[in-house]
């Protein structure tokens, strides 16, 4: 069995993402892409800002300085894909959360969860969402539907994983024609895909040329709440030093609480 | 006294219930849309309209340019990924590994459906107590992962889930 577990180790991938906030106006496309992409059903009338689903969400964060100085900028959420320490995986009674060994991407299985929504509380980017009702599609919509992602029910979590689906079929094209590797342009989520700014740069950051591990050790590249330690793999780009500053704030903890809880 | 013969006879027919009684109860019998024999020299010999499912194909399918509604027995849940290229191409698998000996049968069998998951039996396997060395009898989640754990992979739930 040893020689085959050799002969068959994959190589090992690490998506991220890099989006440039210096580019992005906020059209919210990504969003939309999203939705289309992933089964996401129409907004409920019933429906809010907490208990409605958007796998990626759109934020304004403005500098709160007076005119002339006043900048605002958007910054779209989704799941940050942490690397170390998963707060949702770690949390999760049920093992419905795990990343991918090959590919570092935080999956989730729906039908495995049991809805105690633990996940959401711990997860400290707010990305995950609950389906408070079940999907309901318009006769038309039900047809367009994507084959390559399962619609989700009530009662179930759910949150972004990269568009996986694009991955499984990237990965049966490459498996047809006896190749064990995807051809990168095959595999690129729907959110990076529709910006019209371009200013999504996805990739596998083991991979020293591609442009999104160059981008991720750009000395203007951030993450979101870094000094947790959770080491997410979706990294932000500004040029301004007040996004730099907005993205490490929330109330005041020591650091010690902030790494141990 | 009484009692002695009563706990045997009791245990007897729990065993017929739970051995008999309720795989027969579970399942529902469905037949598929036409017959179709595998062995394919059989089929492109017989001439044209003589047989009942040859007429049927051409008169309800192929006419008005319908697909066949076929029951497939492999079928997997909606949430479960699979792709034949990664085992056949790469992997190197012969058909007969999951699907039995169905490429040389003469008659499709019997659809069986699980009333309670509406999945076939052939994702169960035929055997009730899931026992079986037969390679193609059952396809549930623990045999995928067993054979890609012998094969040395180790998967995230999203290789197989979507
Ligand atoms: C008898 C062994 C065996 C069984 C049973 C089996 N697989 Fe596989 N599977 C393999 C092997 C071997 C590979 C890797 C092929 C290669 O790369 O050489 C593989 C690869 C895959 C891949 C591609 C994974 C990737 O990331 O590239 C998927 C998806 C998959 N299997 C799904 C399934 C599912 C779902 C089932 C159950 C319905 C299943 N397999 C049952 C042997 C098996
Ligand atoms: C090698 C492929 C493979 C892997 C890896 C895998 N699954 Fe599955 N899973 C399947 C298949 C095929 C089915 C459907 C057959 C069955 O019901 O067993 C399934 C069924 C399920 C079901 C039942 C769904 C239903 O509709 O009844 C759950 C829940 C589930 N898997 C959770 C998980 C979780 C959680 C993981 C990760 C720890 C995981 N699976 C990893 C192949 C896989």
């Amino acid at each position: 069995m040893e020689t085959t577990t050799e002969n068959k180790s994959l190589k090992k991938y690490k998506y991220g993402m890099v989006i440039d906030l210096d580019k992005c106006n906020g059209c919210g496309v990504c969003s939309i892409a999203c939705a289309v992409e992933n089964n996401v059903p129409p907004a409920q009338a019933k429906a809010n800002k907490r208990n409605g689903i958007s796998l990626l969400n759109m934020h304004t964060v403005s500098n709160n300085e007076q005119f002339p100085k006043n900048e605002s900028a958007f910054i779209p959420i989704f799941c940050q894909q942490c690397e170390q320490e998963t707060p949702c995986m770690t949390v999760c009674p049920q093992n419905a959360v795990d990343i991918d060994p090959t590919t570092g991407i935080v999956g989730q299985v729906p039908q495995r969860c049991l809805g105690c929504r633990y996940c959401m509380t711990a997860c400290p980017y707010h990305a995950r969402y609950f389906n408070w009702w079940d999907p309901e599609w318009t006769e038309g919509m039900k047809q367009q539907l994507n084959p390559d992602v399962a619609p989700r029910m009530r009662g179930v979590v759910e949150k972004c994983n990269f568009c996986h689906g694009r991955l499984h079929a990237a990965k049966q094209k490459a498996a047809a024609n006896g190749s064990r590797e995807i051809d990168t342009a095959d595999y690129i989520p729907a959110c990076v895909e529709s910006c019209p700014n371009k200013a999504i740069t996805f990739g596998d950051l083991n991979d020293e040329p591609t442009e999104a591990a160059q981008l991720s050790k750009n000395k203007d590249t951030f993450r979101f709440l870094s000094r947790l330690g959770t080491e997410p793999k979706v990294y932000y780009h500004s040029e301004k030093k007040w996004v730099h500053e907005m993205a490490e704030k929330s109330l005041t903890r020591s650091l010690q609480e902030e790494i141990h809880g | 006294m009484k009692s002695k013969i009563i706990v045997p006879s009791g245990i007897l027919f729990g065993l017929f219930l739970g051995w008999y009684a309720f795989p027969f109860a579970l399942y529902k019998n469905n037949e598929q849309p036409m017959q179709f024999s595998h062995q394919c020299a059989e089929c492109h010999a017989a001439p044209l309209g003589e047989s009942e499912s040859e007429k049927l194909l051409v008169e309800t399918y192929i006419t008005p340019n319908k697909e066949i509604p076929w029951l497939v027995y492999s079928r997997q849940p909606d949430n479960a990924f699979f792709s034949h290229a990664p085992h056949v191409t790469l992997g190197e698998m012969k058909c007969e590994n999951c699907h039995g000996g169905h490429g040389t049968s003469e008659a499709l069998r019997t659809y069986q459906e699980n009333r309670i998951s509406g999945y076939s039996r052939d994702i169960w396997g035929a055997s009730i107590s899931g026992i079986s060395s037969n390679t193609w009898e059952g396809m549930k989640m623990d045999r995928c992962v067993r054979c890609h754990g012998d094969n040395g992979r180790r998967d995230g739930c999203v290789a197989c889930h979507k």
